[in-house]
């Protein structure tokens, strides 16, 4: 810059000196402008067509020849250097502004939803419940819930005049053709289609002729299991079903298993659950008794393998039915086993997650 | 069933468990106890008292001055609003100041000018029955002064058990008692009666026999395989003892004389139910069991009149029925006060038949319920000695020494073999033969004599004799239960075991199942469950099921389609006030299959299949300030058909009319019923009709002013594919061309067509994408005519573009256009 001021006459270095003090003054102004409207007055002072910059540049052309090119130069520096300053002021200004506006927005105005779907309470549990099987090398199948007599209930060991048949109160379609009343006439036809090991969970709906109320439906879910294969002793049942009800209910969940009856599977079990709700101390879910019971179950009775072709004295098994329905109006506290069919938006979006 | 505890340890001299251990040891070893009720409680200050005397309340109508004796001589006077009090009855009496069981303290007052020292009780106000029309008369064999629960043997404790159908012998207390007996115990001991004791002498028959004057004849004897008869002349039929009427009392009995009291405590105590004829009644004297026949009529003991069918068999004499095997006598040969002689039946029905006779009548009685599931048939012969020691004690008379029994002494006991290799495969852990024993003889199982003791242990094989009462076991397996359930099931171990997998594979139709559940689910769909039944106005007639005894008419056919349910759940969310309802299901419908009559059970099952439904209506996404109204439309349940038909039917959808070919599954959609005009078929990949989705009709569904239209779909679950593997397909790295092309052209044209024509005649190398932006009608749009604007994408996968190939392109399109539809390209 020495060089070029040494080399200008004295016109020129007035100018010269002029153009550094536009310089400074103008970025400062520039830099400084507080807001749109000042940046464009800086912008108008410095960079506009009537500025003292423009004067100067118009005005170069008058000048001896040898102080143009310095002069001119310094012009153009001094003018890139305005447009800059301008440039970046004008930039953080909207930056600022556009800071301002986001923090004065109303942030509490709703957000745009959409329709939360989500599958039915008895689903998530019949899921849960063969998703914990499968870990443990259940399949998981299905089969009719029109069936025939012989599978409902003669091949699974149940007299047609027995009492137990009784326990059954059934719907029939037609002669020796009725629905289904428990998921179990699918141990039968599983068996006669495929040889052992057999470690099968079976979802369903099955009937009874019980009136709609707050605990009875004529139609309900159940869920079947069974494994059948050599060794499958009452202590692998107990230890397949306590693994169940300590993955559903929780670790600290304990189970009791009580003597029952049921035509198809002897030794027969019920199981019951410490209460989920009270922990075992007492509730109105529990009636007080701290338990629960949540199937019922036993040893396969070698009458269902003869029935199907296996050999009873080689083969041993246990099988298991349980209600989702239920497990899910305790899970839920749903104190009516209507709400879950009725389809009520409002019921259904409290198990969405 | 209840059972007295009181009575049990009566049984048992050695049981000192209390009422909550019994009931547990039930639980875990035999069956189940509902309910512990207490029965008698709080009766501390009540007292037996006589009435010594009694006459009108001088200022009351209703009212009786009762002159008591409560035992210490002092008389008192005590005010009673029942309509009876019989002098020198003993009734419940609470002494002034003295509680009855709610805890309300009873003072002494006067009543309507008369002084009333303290109160006479009805079974009511002790808690003791439902009774509360009159003062409790106490059974004789009472004395002023005693306390009430002495008196009656309370307070006691029930135990309600949930008795499961193979264990009848439990419904009786010598059966329970047998259960709890203390390790060590003799058994029960049967209450020991002061009266003379009865060894009859048989008068044996297969089908006719008599004894003291009286013919039995069973015509049916596979009705009734045993029948006994004993005559007791000249009872005195009166009250019973206290100890035995408390005791009826306590297991919710109501004592009705001691006779008949007679007849239920056996029942109760050793579960053998039998009966008592007034014999004065008995024409002929003859007894006669057999069918009963069409149209004869019997008044039973409840006082109904019951018209018989032959499936019922009966008691009858020598003119007409006095009774219903096994289920109930009848009213007019009831043992009453005027009776004197009494023929005593204790017999042994059949299940089958008595559970035939009971249902012909629609009627379950204390004594059809035993015989149903099956009374000890060896043990008639102690149980008509019982009751007829009980009644020579308790009604005195002389019973004659001839008595009547057909079909033959007791059976010769069943014996089952027991192998402790069994029990080890089964129950996974070792029973040593000496606990097995331990474990079943005091049940009444008997080890056979030298049985099982010159075998080496690993093949050892255990006889038993199996107790009549026991009509449950019949096979090892039956004793292997026995085993375990005697050691309690929570005595064995939980060890994991290692497991082969199954040879089943899962069905695919779960997979299928999810894989909607999860997609819907994810379109803001809610899933509805219904089940199945349906009433007839929601199938299609013709080839639906109908149940053959349905519950009710809403009830009574299968659902053949999945959305006519699914449009119910509309209308119920409608009347809740709900517009919006988005649903879907997923389950079976059904279709009667053509078969004949005589057919196989197995062909006239009626086919099933699997559906998946869904159901959208009301608002598109929940309401927003930002937003307009925003209903779903037909293009909402369009795109939904289309995505379903791509992604799991690799298929696609065609608009309109009938279905396109053949349905391939076994249940017609059916969907006529509730589908209108704008609808669309879901083809799967060979073009089949799977499924089908539209707007409903309106008269399909009642939809209130404020609903919008509603769209629903169903589709054959079994189309859903399963178990493909996408391939990745490379992504070009070169930049895209788009070109947006606006056309006018007939209304005539289907976009569909005009979409496919630019597909065909574009460079399918380079065409990406194509999509319909914009359709337009208006001023610069000649009429009949529509404007279709399209975005073009496009794109090589090798090479950057030139603008010139994509200007071909679009030449060549617009160049096809022109000829097949006159379209006139708009340009902006």
């Amino acid at each position: 810059m020495s060089n070029e001021s040494g080399a200008a006459t004295g016109a020129g270095r007035d100018l010269l000196e002029r153009l550094d003090r536009i310089r400074s003054e103008g970025v400062a102004a520039l830099e400084e402008a507080g807001d749109e409207e000042q940046l464009e007055e800086a912008r108008v002072e410095y960079l506009g067509r009537s500025g003292e910059l423009a004067t100067i540049t118009a005005g170069i052309g008058d000048l001896p020849p040898e102080d143009r090119p310095v002069v001119g130069r310094r012009a153009n520096r001094v003018k890139t250097r305005l447009q800059e300053a301008h440039e970046s002021r004008e930039r953080e200004l909207e930056r600022e502004a556009r800071k301002r506006e986001a923090e004065s927005r109303d942030l509490t105005l709703p957000g745009r939803a959409e329709w939360r779907g989500g599958t039915h309470p008895v689903t998530q549990v019949i899921d849960e419940i063969c998703d914990i099987f499968s870990e443990i090398g259940f399949s998981r199948v299905r089969g009719p819930e029109a069936e025939t007599e012989w599978y409902n209930f003669t091949a699974l060991n149940i007299p047609l005049d027995h009492p137990a048949a009784d326990m059954h109160d059934t719907f029939y379609l037609d002669e020796g053709v009725l629905l289904r009343t428990h998921t179990s006439p699918v141990q039968a036809r599983i068996m006669e289609e495929h040889e052992p090991p057999i470690r099968i969970v079976v979802p369903g709906l099955c009937y009874r002729r019980d009136a709609f109320d707050p605990s009875h439906a004529p139609a309900f879910e159940q869920i079947e299991g069974l494994a059948v294969d050599e060794g499958v002793d009452f202590v692998e049942f107990r230890s397949a079903i306590d693994f169940f009800v300590h993955r559903f209910f929780g670790e600290d969940t304990r189970t009791r298993f009580r003597p029952s009856y049921f035509p198809f599977t002897e030794p027969s079990a019920e199981v019951d659950v410490s209460c989920p709700m009270c922990d075992g101390a007492g509730c109105s879910t529990c009636k007080n008794s701290g338990w629960i019971e949540i199937m019922g179950a036993g040893m396969v009775d070698p009458a269902v393998f003869e029935a199907v072709g296996y050999d009873p004295e080689r083969y041993t098994g246990y099988a298991f039915g349980m209600g989702p329905a239920r497990i899910a109006m305790i899970r839920h506290r749903i104190p009516d086993m209507r709400l879950l069919y009725r389809g009520d938006v409002r019921f259904l979006e409290q198990f969405v997650r | 069933m209840r059972i007295s505890v009181n009575w049990l340890r009566e049984l048992l001299p050695d049981l000192d468990a209390d009422a909550e251990e019994i009931a547990d040891r039930l639980s875990e070893r035999a069956v189940p106890v509902e309910e512990l009720v207490r029965v008698g409680e709080g009766l501390d200050d009540l007292l037996v008292a006589r009435v010594r005397e009694t006459r009108p309340h001088p200022n009351a109508d209703r009212l009786t001055l009762c002159r008591v004796d409560p035992g210490d001589g002092d008389e008192v006077d005590v005010v009673c609003g029942a309509p009876v009090i019989h002098e020198g009855v003993h009734y419940p009496w609470v002494p002034p100041g003295g509680r009855l069981p709610g805890g309300m303290e009873v003072e002494a007052r006067e009543i309507r000018g008369e002084r009333s020292a303290g109160m006479l009780c009805s079974e009511h106000e002790l808690g003791l029955g439902p009774d509360e029309s009159g003062i409790l008369a106490l059974p004789r064999g009472v004395e002023a002064g005693q306390s009430l629960g002495e008196a009656l043997g309370l307070p006691d404790t029930c135990l309600v058990l949930d008795l499961t159908p193979n264990r009848v012998d439990l419904a009786g207390h010598v059966g329970v008692a047998r259960e709890v007996a203390p390790d060590g115990s003799d058994g029960p001991v049967l209450r020991s009666l002061d009266g003379p004791g009865w060894t009859p002498r048989w008068r044996e028959g297969s089908e006719s026999a008599d004894a003291a004057g009286v013919t039995v004849t069973v015509e049916s004897p596979d009705r009734c395989p045993r029948y006994l008869g004993a005559v007791i002349r000249g009872v005195e039929v009166g009250d019973s003892p206290a100890w035995l009427a408390g005791r009826l009392r306590a297991l919710g009995a109501r004592p009705v004389n001691n006779v008949v009291d007679a007849t239920n405590w056996v029942l109760h105590e050793l579960n053998q139910p039998l009966h008592a004829f007034d014999l004065g009644t008995v024409e002929g004297p003859e007894i006669r069991v057999r069918p009963a026949e069409q149209g004869e009529e019997l008044r039973t003991l409840d006082g109904k009149e019951r018209t018989l069918s032959p499936e019922a068999t009966v008691i009858a004499d020598a003119r007409s029925p006095v009774g219903l095997a096994g289920v109930m006598g009848g009213e007019e040969s009831e043992v009453t006060a005027d009776t004197a002689d009494v023929f005593l039946e204790c017999a042994c029905f059949d299940p089958s038949s008595t559970r035939d006779t009971a249902r012909s009548v629609d009627l379950s009685t204390d004594a059809s319920y035993r015989f149903e599931r099956g009374v000890d048939p060896r043990a008639q012969e102690e149980a008509l000695a019982r009751c007829v020691e009980l009644i020579l004690a308790t009604a005195g008379g002389e019973a004659v020494e001839d008595a009547v029994r057909i079909g033959g002494g007791p059976e010769p006991r069943r014996e089952v073999t027991l192998r402790p290799s069994r029990v080890r495969q089964v129950l996974g852990r070792d029973v040593p033969p000496p606990k097995l024993r331990r474990l079943l003889e005091p049940l009444g199982f008997e080890e056979a004599e030298g049985s099982g003791e010159t075998s080496a242990p690993a093949d050892a094989r255990l006889a038993f004799s199996v107790p009549g009462w026991r009509g449950d076991v019949e096979r090892e397996i039956d004793l292997v239960e026995e085993v375990a359930r005697r050691q309690g099931y929570e005595s064995f171990p939980t060890e994991r075991r290692a497991f082969r997998p199954s040879t089943v594979p899962s069905d695919p139709t779960w997979e299928r199942a999810e894989r909607v559940r999860r997609w819907l689910s994810g379109r803001g769909l809610l899933e509805a469950r219904s089940l199945s039944l349906v009433p007839e106005e929601r199938v299609d007639g013709e080839r639906a099921v109908p149940l053959l005894h349905p519950l009710s008419e809403d009830e009574d056919h299968l659902r053949d389609a999945l959305v006519p349910p699914l449009l119910d759940r509309a209308e119920h969310n409608f009347s809740r006030g709900r517009r919006s309802v988005r649903l879907y299901e997923i389950g079976t419908v059904f279709r009667r299959r053509e078969a004949g009559a005589d057919a196989e059970a197995s062909e006239r099952l009626p086919a099933e299949e699997m559906r998946a439904a869904a159901l959208l209506t009301g608002r598109r996404r929940p309401e927003h300030w930002s937003d307009g109204d925003g209903a779903v439309d037909l293009w909402d349940v369009k795109a939904l058909a289309s995505e379903i038909a791509d992604l799991w039917l690799h298929g696609e959808i065609v608009a309109g009319g009938e279905p396109p070919s053949d349905y391939p599954g076994v249940v017609p959609l059916g969907a006529d019923r509730w589908l209108g005009p704008e609808r669309f078929w879901l083809l799967d990949d060979g073009g089949h009709a799977v499924g089908v989705a539209g707007r409903v009709r309106p008269e399909a569904v009642e939809t209130p002013d404020w609903a919008g239209p509603v769209f629903a779909l169903e589709l054959r679950l079994r189309s859903v594919q399963v178990g493909e593997t996408p391939v990745h397909r490379e992504l070009s790295t070169y930049p895209a061309v788009r070109w947006d092309l606006a056309f006018t052209v007939d209304e005539e044209v289907p976009v569909a067509e005009v979409e496919a024509s630019i597909r065909d005649a574009a460079p399918g190398a380079i065409l990406e994408g194509l999509r319909l932006f914009d359709v337009y009608r208006g001023e610069e749009i000649e009429e009949g005519r529509r404007s279709l604007a399209w975005r073009f994408t496009f794109r090589a996968d090798d090479r950057t573009l030139e603008d010139r190939e994509v200007e071909e392109a679009i030449s060549d399109i617009v160049d096809d256009l022109e000829g097949r539809y006159g379209v006139r390209v708009r340009t902006s």
